[in-house]
């Protein structure tokens, strides 16, 4: 879709946990947002579930107890009387939220239910487990986010405009990678208010895969 | 029913030989060996035919085959990712149902059977350990589907056919670590409590280990 425009990328660890299933959920939540907009990552992450299936098939196996068999058959006879069960879609396209983000804000970018930050900016936290936070901020056009630093890893994925800070430009589809040796001073773009996914990791999990717990993208 | 299903033993050679076979467009010589419609030979992963065959026509046999197959797999699979036993044994049932059940999802041009059953099976870790669902991205828009392209479809087989190989032929070491990096049986910092080395270089190891299963694949 936007492959072309995109520039900031998922790093290969985070690729791979997604696909070993070893992340927290608002970190799969922006890993798989970016991976709806980014064919790079889509293909890498096509990848990194083949390595997975190429080690499912050369582990070792564990025999499946005597009854296993007949209880699966069992279980296939009961539930297949049933039409194969749609699956259930997550509301349409606004063009902004892919669908991941639409099926947590539970419809478009009007369902947001949206907090003041000060100084304009707005944000929404999301409902995931508790060991990471993933949040919606709302950054008006031209607006600084004060220079902050973090104690860990911040990674944002930019939804609608753009800002600007040391590490580089980031528009829709790119993800900032903030660890904690970054001090940044985001800008949104002038051109259009910018809409972000931020998530912050805990620091139970991510442990040497990624750096500790981050702070919240505006410091609250 | 049941007690009309002929049991298999598993790793039977007539069910490896039979997921060799691709239907309709092609013939199978000799040796899992296979010549397509346009002549060209080729050699696919076993356990496509029989899951397209689940697929289409609901074949309970080509599913006992699939079964006694994978089912051993995913429970060890499970049971490294940390379950006891006979949780691993009860999730292992329930991702082949759901074999079975989302069979009509599967599409052979994008994943082999392992890696369709890979994923299934790391949702249900999921689901199990950390009691959390897991965020999939958005399907691709992909228009008005086109037949699948058999070409495609053998392509995706055989290129993960030499992954396995690749994965296999590594140096045991770098086997092992990439095998727990998704296996999640050991954190990093483990692995660097085990084996003397630190972070930096257990990522680069990683690293090294993947670029050399790319290597290989080309």
């Amino acid at each position: 879709m936007n492959a072309m425009t995109i520039k900031h990328h998922l790093p290969d660890e985070l690729l791979m946990a997604y696909s070993a299933g070893e992340l927290s959920e608002a970190v799969n939540l922006i890993v798989a947002t970016h991976i709806s907009l980014c064919d790079d990552c889509r293909a890498a992450l096509g990848s990194y579930d083949a390595v997975g299936g190429a080690v499912l098939d050369t582990c070792e196996s564990a025999p499946m107890s005597g009854d296993s068999l007949a209880s699966v058959l069992k279980l296939i006879h009961t539930r297949d009387d049933d039409a194969p069960e749609q699956e259930i879609r997550v509301p349409e396209t606004d063009g902004i939220l892919p669908a991941p983000l639409r099926d947590y804000v539970k419809g478009g970018l009007d369902s947001v239910r949206w907090r003041s930050a000060g100084m304009g900016v707005k944000h929404a936290i999301l409902p995931t487990s508790k060991d990471a936070t993933a949040r919606l901020l709302y950054i008006p056009a031209g607006t600084a986010i004060p220079d902050h630093s973090h104690n860990g890893l911040e990674l944002t994925l930019v939804l609608q405009g753009a800002f600007q800070d040391e590490d580089g430009y980031f528009g829709r589809g790119d993800v900032e990678v903030a660890s904690e040796d970054l001090h940044h001073t985001p800008v949104a773009d002038i051109s259009e208010d910018c809409i972000c996914l931020a998530v912050t990791d805990a620091p139970l999990r991510f442990k040497g895969l990624m750096p500790r717990i981050a702070q919240p993208f505006i410091g609250i | 029913m049941i007690s009309n299903t002929v049991l298999l033993p598993e790793c039977d050679p007539a069910a490896v030989a039979n997921g060799l076979k691709i239907r309709d467009s092609c013939r199978e010589v000799s040796d899992g060996k296979i010549v397509l419609n346009d002549g060209t030979l080729n050699i696919t992963t076993p356990w496509v035919d029989d899951l397209l065959a689940v697929r289409d026509t609901r074949d309970e046999a080509a599913f006992i085959r699939v079964f006694q197959h994978f089912g051993p797999r995913v429970k060890a699979f499970l049971m490294r990712t940390g379950m006891d036993a006979a949780l691993a044994e009860e999730c292992a049932q329930e991702v082949l149902v759901t074999v079975w059940n989302k069979a009509h999802l599967y599409d052979a041009t994008r994943a082999s059977p392992s890696t369709w059953i890979f994923t299934i099976a790391r949702n249900k870790k999921i689901d199990v350990l950390r009691k959390q669902r897991r965020p999939e991205p958005e399907d691709l828009p992909w228009g008005p589907e086109a037949e699948p392209d058999q070409a495609d479809l053998i392509g995706l087989q055989q290129e993960s056919e030499q992954l396995g190989r690749a994965l296999r032929d590594l140096p045991q070491k770098q086997r092992e670590l990439i095998e727990q990096a998704y296996f999640g049986d050991l954190s990093h910092s483990e692995i660097a409590e085990r084996t003397g080395l630190p972070l930096g270089t257990i990522k680069s190891r990683i690293r090294l280990a993947l670029e050399r299963l790319r290597h290989q694949m080309k």
